[in-house]
């Protein structure tokens, strides 16, 4: 590789897990080994948590139950809306309750599995532990999970595994547990443990003495740029999918607050690891702001077709059984339609490259229920499916208990994010990644229903158990605005914010953004090669150029104004996609959701090199215009032996 | 522009879709809160009946930036109908003319030539904050005031300990999708906030777990919607039928049921 791409540094290991005791143990260790904060004390502690979805509403919540005086921030005008809320299918929990087979260790292994052996096993254990105390956790909140006649808990089945270990409430599993956390938080707020932040944005990270002490945000709706210090700083903020302009999440989704605090030092681990969802309603036209999932639950009992014949424009109902390609249950016939989600992407591709996808631009396969309503009536499709359908019909205008969904991959979550170890802490004493904005748990792939499980993990019962650790050392000497760090974070963020208005050129930060996704997604995208790859590296800083000479942002920025907010994201995503680029290039494997063209088995199926490549790979920012220094954390796989994923 | 054309068994009218419509928009702009807003009148061209109301949005606020005027602010964040961040009036109806999300709203619901008035949600409790957007935070502090149950992390009991019947769980889960976009506030007569309040008494009023606070947090919930000068309800239901997620009526009655339960027990709001 070569050298101007980025240096290496030295090598980087977790020593926070006790690795001197069975890994069952670890999780119980840590917390017995792990010092405390006594009562009293935490009541002179604060902590800013950003972010207020499944991790950072549950991390505030329960900070604020344990004393500790807790600092809310969030971009929207409620915690309840942030994009947490969209997770559909559901939550995982080894609760074993179907009988068949589940355990903690099975979860564990199948996460370890579906992450393609690019996860540490320390943390998948653990989560894999925790995931039973979520579930009651969630329905001692009300969570208003589905059940059967006899009033305990149903289950379904995910991607990437053969049991059925799913909670969910109906579609929406995702707002319900946000709510939960949600209404836990605004009791907090209530009884003043919690200070809330509303429509606030963090801009950059305060570091003190080495330790992060605060941050620097933005009032959305004043455009007061202000500081605010505490113990130590939880960042909660979701992936950078957005990235990619067309994606999943929502408008307001963005690296932000990880981005810049990575440019203060914290590394940035797996960048490229992005997961592609298959199951979203397909692109229609240029104007399109964002992409819909479909959630993959639909998966249980739809079947993925598409015409045996190149170029078929039949109405799908008139295509009789033996000229349609079950292309799944052809390929995987173990998993079928639930292989995880980036075989099942691929495989879209595929069948669209050989010219047998279906809709505009035959970029679409059939997501088919007939046999589904036909085997159980349309009502109970209905009350499994019932608000999935209706948003693919008021989304495409077509009914799909008539004709089939047409379904296409797109980007949907991010596995990496920043280097945290098993203490969530990252390579900032003093800040704390969890949720989607760390990149502890999932390798190279996530099993569908981990996110939500993860995120709840994280804020319910790791970050608050291993926090104390850190804050046993606290409360640490004050800080206010006079301090040379505070004075220089803050004008970095005035002089970002008016150099931004200032340029005045003649292309709106939504164009840069979509120019950036679309470059993404075809170089950096379902598929990746050294050339598209080095053809990306040309690009981006052509593009960063263009923007910071060439960008127009309307208004003030002591005002709401929404473009200057845009426009500070798509900046960071400019130089993010950097490093995502140079972070793919040099791993020259495929692994989960990272396919390099360069390295497939003969059948077409990701071909890992564990010999060279079973490590995270951790980015440290350095100074404009010279290379990112990596620094490799070796992955060893103890408990789950490394092996080939096989699914068929 | 560019059109995509429909898929084979697409809907959409292929020789509309081809043309894009013209529309004559008027927007509710108004810079803050301290100074008075005008409906303003904009003209947008080719827009394909594929997209979304807020992608047409968009299409106008591209326009706006590139001749130098300040773009329409609206809320908006999902895009997906779940978050309950967008929410404008179209043509006086919350949402426009389908019972569904601003941002699930598509331009096929309108026809080439049309002109479509677009507002802020109209109630006090909810200041407009520029434009469109407008401070919701008072519906929070109706859900601070009760709208939870008390089980702080780490204290609740095993899943299964406590069966819930299927009927409750789905109709506690029913009233639970309230997505909090205020539709039901700016569709009321009275700006009355009394159906996102009675979601959240029904949701958690039905489950075996919501019991030991049921009468206080209706009791406090009902206090503080008044606090925040939300009108009283008149049972006239444009909130739900306005309601994007079809909360029900029902929720209303049985919130009113639970009043009155807790008042004759002594239940009182706290000061």
């Amino acid at each position: 590789m070569s050298l101007e791409l980025f240096n290496v540094g030295e090598p980087i290991a977790d020593t926070t897990a006790p690795a001197d005791v069975e890994i069952g143990e670890r999780w119980s260790e840590r917390k017995f080994r792990g010092r405390l904060v006594n009562p009293a004390n935490r009541r002179k502690m604060s902590i800013i948590v950003v972010g207020t979805g499944l991790a950072g509403g549950s991390a505030a919540a329960t900070l604020g139950e344990a004393g500790y005086k807790v600092k809310s921030f969030w971009f929207q005008d409620s915690p309840r809306r942030a994009h947490s809320v969209a997770a559909q299918g559901g939550i995982n929990a080894a609760k074993n309750y179907r009988n068949d087979g589940d355990s903690v260790h099975r979860l564990f292994y199948d996460t370890v599995k579906g992450g393609d052996f690019r996860s540490r096993e320390n943390n998948v254990h653990r989560l894999a532990e925790v995931s039973v105390n979520i579930i009651d956790q969630c329905v001692a909140q009300g969570v208003p999970f589905a059940r059967e006649y006899g009033g305990l808990l149903d289950n379904r089945s995910f991607g990437g595994t053969q049991v059925s270990r799913t909670f969910y409430a109906r579609g929406q599993t995702g707002q319900q547990l946000l709510y939960g956390a949600y209404q836990a938080l605004e009791r907090q707020i209530a009884a003043g443990n919690v200070e809330q932040n509303a429509r606030t944005e963090m801009l950059d990270l305060i570091i003190v003495d080495g330790r992060a002490r605060g941050i620097v945000a933005r009032d959305l709706v004043t455009g007061e740029i202000s500081t605010h210090y505490a113990d130590a700083v939880v960042l909660a903020t979701g992936g950078y999918s957005n990235v990619f302009y067309l994606s999943t999440n929502a408008m307001g989704s963005n690296t932000t607050a990880i981005w810049r605090a990575h440019k203060k030092g914290a590394y940035f681990a797996n960048p490229c690891y992005t997961q592609i969802h298959p199951t979203c309603i397909p692109v229609k036209g240029d104007y399109q702001s964002k992409l819909t999932l479909m959630s993959e639950s639909l998966r249980n009992d739809g079947r993925v077709w598409v015409p045996k014949e190149r170029g078929d424009t039949r109405d799908p109902r008139e295509i009789p059984e033996d000229e349609r390609d079950y292309y799944l249950e052809r390929l995987y016939p173990a998993f079928g339609n639930l292989v995880p989600r980036d075989i099942a992407s691929r495989q879209a591709k595929n069948v669209c490259d050989e010219g047998r996808g279906v809709g505009p631009g035959g970029l679409g396969v059939y997501l088919d229920f007939a046999e589904a309503i036909k085997r159980l009536g349309r009502a109970t499709v209905e009350a499994k499916y019932g608000n999935l359908f209706d948003m693919y019909a008021q989304n495409t205008g077509e009914d799909p208990y008539a004709v089939p969904m047409r379904i296409y991959p797109a980007v949907h979550y991010t596995m990496g994010g920043l280097w945290v170890d098993y203490d969530l802490q990252s390579s900032i004493p003093g800040m704390f990644v969890i949720g989607e904005a760390n990149f502890s748990d999932h390798g190279a792939n996530r099993l569908g229903a981990s996110a939500l499980m993860q995120g709840l993990a994280d804020g319910y019962f790791v970050l608050p158990a291993t926090i104390t650790e850190y804050l046993a050392d606290g409360p640490f000497e004050k800080v206010d605005d006079s301090h040379p760090a505070a004075v220089e974070a803050l004008q970095g963020v005035q002089s970002q914010v008016q150099k931004l208005l200032s340029i005045n050129g003649t292309r709106t930060p939504a164009s840069f953004h979509r120019e950036l996704g679309k470059l993404m997604w075809d170089l950096c995208g379902m598929e990746r090669s050294e050339e598209s790859l080095r053809k990306a590296l040309d690009r981006i800083p052509e593009i960063r150029q263009e923007f910071w000479t060439n960008v127009k942002v309307s208004g003030d920025w002591h005002s709401f104004n929404q473009t200057l907010e845009q426009a500070g994201r798509v900046a960071d995503f400019i130089e993010l996609a950097e490093l995502m680029c140079v972070d793919a290039l040099h791993r020259n494997e495929s692994c989960g959701g990272h396919f390099r063209a360069e390295s497939q088995t003969p059948e077409g199926e990701a071909l890992r090199d564990d010999e060279n490549f079973a490590y995270v790979a951790a980015w440290e920012w350095t100074p404009e215009n010279q290379p990112p220094v990596l620094h490799r954390e070796a992955l060893e796989y103890e408990y789950v032996h490394l092996a080939q994923r096989s699914y068929k | 522009m560019t059109i995509t054309q429909g898929g084979p068994h697409s809907t959409v009218d292929q020789t509309s879709a081809k043309r894009g419509m013209n529309l004559t928009l008027r927007i509710w702009r108004q810079s803050n809160p301290s100074v008075k807003g005008k409906m303003v009148t904009y003209k947008v061209s080719d827009i394909s009946p594929d997209m979304s109301f807020l992608e047409m949005l968009d299409v106008l606020n591209e326009q706006l930036i590139m001749q130098g005027d300040d773009p329409v602010a609206f809320d908006h964040d999902c895009r997906e109908g779940i978050c309950g961040m967008c929410g404008v009036m179209i043509n006086g109806q919350a949402h426009g003319p389908q019972q569904t999300t601003t941002c699930q709203l598509h331009m096929r619901s309108f026809k080439d030539g049309d002109s479509i008035d677009i507002e802020p949600w109209r109630a006090s409790p909810f200041p407009v904050i520029k434009d469109l957007a407008v401070d919701r935070r008072a519906f929070d502090r109706i859900i601070q005031a009760g709208g939870y149950i008390s089980v702080p992390t780490g204290t609740a009991p095993e899943a299964h300990s406590t069966p819930v019947p299927k009927k409750d769980s789905d109709a506690a889960f029913d009233a639970a999708t309230c997505i909090g976009c205020g539709a039901c506030v700016a569709a009321c007569p009275n700006a009355s906030s009394m159906l996102f309040t009675a979601a959240k008494v029904t949701h958690l009023g039905l489950m075996p777990q919501g019991q030991p606070e049921r009468d206080d947090r209706v009791v406090n919930m009902v206090h503080q919607q008044d606090l925040e000068g939300f009108g009283g309800c008149t049972n006239i239901g444009e909130c739900s039928a306005s309601c994007p997620k079809g909360i029900s009526m029902e929720t209303i009655s049985r919130l009113n049921h639970d009043l009155l339960g807790a008042l004759r027990a002594g239940a009182r709001p706290k000061s």
